[in-house]
């Protein structure tokens, strides 16, 4: 089994890293481009995936992938 | 009065419950009708229960803090003045410093917590148009060592809590050259992480957080506001605009970049004369720098919340006003300088906007275009929170120790060096950039962390010092102990002791012992800086400190400091070499109770913790200072958590070379467990070459200080304590591993 | 004889670099802001450490695409003296002014401390008063300096000699256990195949008053200092 985990720091919360890459993209002669936001995204592949495997890949993404007070995540399972 | 300030349709009804969420109480609801003359709106109400609450208005702790002593020569900006206090350094030169706590943000969320308290002290300090030139911390979490339940959560926070503060100092660029780690249970789930800046300036260059002139423009600066931690004081406004779930914000990520360019800005402005006055944004930051401002300049200010720059769209007047964003300041303009402000903040590409002008009313107004949403007398609203006396009942007084556990000495010392707290803090410190801006002479690791400002050409040493052991047993004696072993430290350093600030960690100040416990702190720090001659410049008060345990130990973190006149004169705590002689300056001492000794090997926080003499005191490091600038000192370390063995062990190995030691105590009538791991106050290990051992023991006895040769430093391998007919023998390598590799080894730990 | 310290957004070794030019070795030295575009008139430039543009995206990324950064390479490609001192050597080689990548410390920790470093080539304007082997004492101070590139461009580093300082241990012995980063083969510095180009990790102007713990960055001033007077 194949998960894809896209981890983004939560809309209203402060990303200073986008905010200079979206500037910096503005001085690039591209300044149409109003919000850059940074996350990861995760791939993951399981062996033996057992019944309880997406359950237990929602936990590790809110215990461990991501800080549910900063961040939210997507969690994808690829079949 | 006027009653322009209109309720919005959105505005929830004031209700009791309204009230009480805000932390307002009743009789708190009255003042400020009388003073409106009229009910508050929705605004106005969340206004008010910000800038009086205890962190704005110290309503709790105001009639404690006046104990302070606060004047001397040197004090150019007392405390509680301005951002930070400021003291005078000679040639011209002034140091502004402060401290102040995160202790709340860092338990939720300890990376950005405490990067932002980083970011909110360097802000204080260039607010004052001090450029910062170095950072401490003083940091506190539950234990990190043996099987406790929390140990995880303990390691995490405290991981979090230091690559926050790296991620901020580093990037800014300010180096974080010392500070002190302790760990104990009382912190757990409450960790403190109080942290502190300096900056320096030229006497003239002092800048004011005041709103003078009328009719100047009001800028706004730096970052744009978002809906950053709202989720404590304005509950009520997010559960109506609030859309999703995801919606709802609470913790403010730092920006040290943004800051960077804040500060280098700030201070080219500040270098023209286009500035009436300056304040930074922290905590409900347009709330606090529009009245406090007009408050200091009594005058009013006007600003219009449509021009104020916003990262989020939708934001209501009390989201804005409550909003605690970081890297934001607050700027006067002369009027007819506007330009020279948009030149400078345009060059270092950072918002700007002008928001609003300062007037002669008296009032803070707010306004969204035309519509005023709030009108508060900027005084009474800054100045006249309600002051309270709290109950206090005090702690029954602390217990002599019955009878003092034994141990198997020899392993006893290899536990303390090994406990988290006695340990190197190598792990920490390393993961800190502490040598940019090109001036620490002395690395983190030894007594006090020395600096030289090469602009000023003046080399500070400060620390951070704080036993909340002995605070707990007995609080006034503990403080007393904290402001005395900040200047042992600082003696220890070569340094003369200049002022202070303090950090004041305490639990829930409405239960009566808790707030005895912050009153007999703070009457023992400042019997401490008087009798040290160093003013408190101003500080910070974090209360509520609380587990469901309880509240955690007092814990009144001092930061001190001092001025090291030569350079010749910068003292380390490390052997230098084999031969020279190791000297006791001080008694040998007898107090175990609070000792680490107790607490690391047997888990008990127990006995009368060890007293301080003040004038005895003041004498040793006069002595140690005119030893050091007889130029014969070439170690200096003071005897504190642990002992003399912890002492001498940690001259030991804390240099660039391992050295080791044969010390002979002779016949000491003490039980060996005394002797080596008693914590009585008011001593030091000096290190001297052979030749200068006598003289240097006269001089001490001369001046009154009881003084004797205790050994010699030796090249060998091993560190070994003779005394009343036993030896005691450690291979320093085991030391020095021990020491070096506790912490890294207890945080590679899954 | 004139020295330029480029100041990018979030610059923060940008007067240290200054002070150690000017103040220690006496050569005048401007601060060029990164909007600027010429670089006319200087003989030596340096690229100071810091958090160029808070080392978003990754360090050095956004940095290279300042106005100053085509004088830079300009200059570089005319054969002038270019040293890039940490957040500087991850410009240069985000640039492609120097090979290789500057990617996260093996630790995944920010690391400040003294570090030894082995002397290499000398036959470069940056070291030719040292000796090949001679053991310096400079700090490091960064999170992102383990050094890594294919395996043909570290057969060219080495066969043009182009490795100037590798992490070694007191003594001088390259191996693992004095690598504080995972860079490969323990690089701490390289220059360019021209060798007017020269970018390392650690801060020689944190080395440069022994009331500061150590001198040994001096050799590489000096040694610029005597390349530029010939």
């Amino acid at each position: 089994m194949k998960a894809r985990v896209t981890v983004m720091p939560k809309k209203s919360v402060l990303d200073p890293q986008g905010v200079a890459v979206r500037d910096a993209i503005a001085h690039h002669g591209f300044p149409q481009i109003s919000m850059v936001r940074i996350g990861k995204v995760m791939e993951i592949e399981i062996d033996e995936a057992g019944p309880d495997a997406e359950a237990r890949l929602h936990e590790i993404c809110a215990d461990l992938l991501s800080n549910p007070v900063i961040e939210d995540y997507v969690l994808q399972i690829e079949g | 009065m006027n009653t322009t300030a209109v309720s919005l349709p959105q505005d929830p009804e004031i209700t009791p419950a309204v009230i009480a969420k805000h932390g307002i109480t009743p009789d708190e609801y009255e003042r400020i009708q009388k003073i409106l003359g009229r009910k508050p709106n929705f605004t106005e109400l969340g206004i008010f229960s910000v800038m009086w609450s205890e962190h704005c208005s110290y309503k709790n702790s105001k009639p404690e803090l006046r104990k302070f002593p606060t004047t001397g020569p040197t004090v150019l900006v007392k405390a509680g003045e301005e951002n930070a206090g400021v003291i005078d350094v000679g040639d011209g030169w002034g140091i502004a410093f402060k401290m102040e706590s995160h202790n709340h943000p860092s338990a939720i969320e300890p990376f950005q917590g405490a990067a932002t308290g980083v970011g909110g002290i360097i802000r204080d300090i260039f607010t004052m148009g001090a450029r910062p030139v170095f950072n401490l911390n003083s940091l506190r979490f539950g234990a990190i060592s043996g099987d406790g339940p929390n140990v995880k959560t303990n390691r995490r926070l405290f991981s979090g809590v230091v690559a926050g503060i790296a991620h901020y100092g580093n990037c800014i660029g300010i180096p974080t050259i010392g500070g002190e780690v302790y760990f104990d249970e009382s912190y757990e789930g409450n960790p403190l992480v109080n942290v502190f800046c300096l900056g320096v300036l030229k006497h003239e260059e002092i800048a004011r957080g005041a709103a003078k002139g009328i009719g100047n423009p009001v800028f706004y600066v730096g970052a744009e506001t978002g809906r950053d931690g709202l989720a404590g004081a304005a509950f009520a406004s997010r559960e109506l605009t609030e859309e999703s779930k995801q919606d709802r914000p609470a913790v403010q990520v730092g920006d040290p970049f943004k800051e960077k360019l804040l500060l280098e800005a700030c201070l080219e402005l500040l270098t023209t004369d286009a500035v009436a006055g300056i304040q930074d944004m922290g905590a409900a930051g347009l709330t606090c720098s529009t009245c406090e401002t007009a408050s200091r300049g009594g005058t009013g200010v006007e600003i219009d919340l449509e021009k104020v720059p916003k990262r989020e769209v939708g934001m209501t007047p009390y989201e804005i006003m409550l909003s605690e964003s970081q890297e934001r300041m607050l700027i006067i303009v002369e009027k007819g300088k506007e330009h020279i402000v948009k030149e400078i903040f345009e060059k270092w590409d950072l918002p700007y906007a002008e928001v609003g002008v300062v007037n002669n009313d008296g009032m803070m107004r707010v306004k969204v275009g035309a519509v005023t949403v709030a009108e508060i007398p900027a005084r009474q609203l800054a100045d006249e929170a309600p002051i309270y006396n709290r109950e206090v009942s005090p702690k029954p007084a602390p217990v002599a120790l019955k009878n003092l556990p034994k141990t198997d000495v020899g392993c006893a010392l290899g536990k303390l060096l090994a406990d988290p707290s006695i340990a190197s803090k190598v792990w920490v410190y390393r993961q800190y950039d502490h040598m940019v801006r090109d001036g620490t002479m002395v690395l983190p690791g030894s007594d006090a962390a020395v600096f030289i400002v090469r602009e000023a050409n003046k080399i500070l040493a400060s620390t951070s010092d704080c036993n909340a052991i002995y605070c707990a047993l007995d609080p006034r004696e503990g403080a007393r102990v904290a402001v005395a072993e900040a200047a042992r430290n600082l003696a220890c350093s070569g340094a003369i002791p200049l002022a202070v600030t303090d950090n004041l960690n305490f639990g829930n100040p409405h239960k009566p012992e808790n707030f005895w416990q912050l009153r007999e702190c703070v009457e023992g720090l400042a019997e401490g800086c008087n009798a040290f001659n160093t003013p408190v410049t101003g500080g910070n008060v974090s209360l509520y400190n609380e587990n469901p345990a309880g509240a955690i130990d007092p814990t009144p973190t001092v930061g001190m400091v001092g001025i090291i006149e030569d350079e010749k004169h910068v003292t380390t705590s490390s052997f230098k070499d084999a031969g020279d002689a190791v000297i006791l300056l001080g008694e040998l001492g007898n107090e175990m109770g609070g000792s680490h000794y107790l607490k690391v090997l047997f888990g008990r926080k127990e006995g009368i913790p060890p007293r301080v003499d003040f004038t005895k005191e003041l004498a040793l490091h006069d002595t140690l200072r005119g030893l050091i600038r007889q130029g014969v000192v070439k170690s200096a370390h003071d005897c504190a958590e642990g002992g003399l063995a912890v002492t001498l062990a940690e001259s030991c190995i804390c240099g660039k070379k391992t050295l080791g030691a044969d010390i002979d105590f002779a016949a000491t009538g003490l039980q060996p467990e005394v002797l080596l791991f008693n914590e009585s106050q008011t001593r030091v290990v000096v290190s001297v070459a052979p030749a200068h051992a006598d003289a240097a023991v006269a001089f001490a006895r001369e001046k009154g200080i009881p003084a004797r040769r205790i050994g010699t430093v030796v090249g060998g391998a091993q560190l070994a304590i003779k005394a009343d007919g036993a030896e005691y023998k450690w291979p320093v390598a085991d030391l020095s591993a021990t020491w070096y590799g506790s912490i890294s080894s207890l945080m590679s730990e899954a | 004889m004139k020295a330029a310290v480029i100041r990018f957004p979030g610059s923060n070794c940008d007067q240290d670099c200054h002070y150690a030019l000017q103040r220690v070795f006496g050569i005048s030295t401007d601060y060029v802001w990164h909007k600027d575009s010429s670089l006319k008139g200087y003989d030596l430039v340096v690229l100071p450490g810091g958090f160029s543009y808070g080392d978003y995206l990754r360090c050095g990324a956004i940095a290279r695409f300042s106005p100053i950064m085509k004088a830079v390479t300009d200059y570089a490609n005319a054969g002038g003296l270019l040293i890039g001192i940490c957040n500087g050597f991850q410009v240069l080689t985000e640039s492609r002014l120097l090979p290789g990548a500057l990617v996260r410390n093996r630790s995944l920790h920010f690391i400040c401390e003294h570090r030894f470093l082995r002397v290499g080539a000398t036959d470069n304007p940056f070291l030719n008063l040292a000796q090949p082997g001679q053991v310096l004492n400079i700090p490091i101070a960064h999170g992102e300096g383990n050094y890594t590139a294919d395996q043909a461009t570290l057969e060219e580093l080495n066969a043009n000699r182009q490795i100037l300082v590798r992490y070694c241990d007191a003594k001088g012995t390259v191996s693992e256990a004095a690598n504080p980063n995972g860079s490969l083969n323990n690089i701490a510095g390289i220059c360019n195949a021209g060798r007017n180009v020269f970018g390392l990790m650690p801060h020689p102007e944190r080395a440069c008053e022994a009331r500061l713990g150590s001198e040994d960055g001096n050799v590489i001033f000096q040694s610029i200092l005597k390349y530029l007077k010939n």
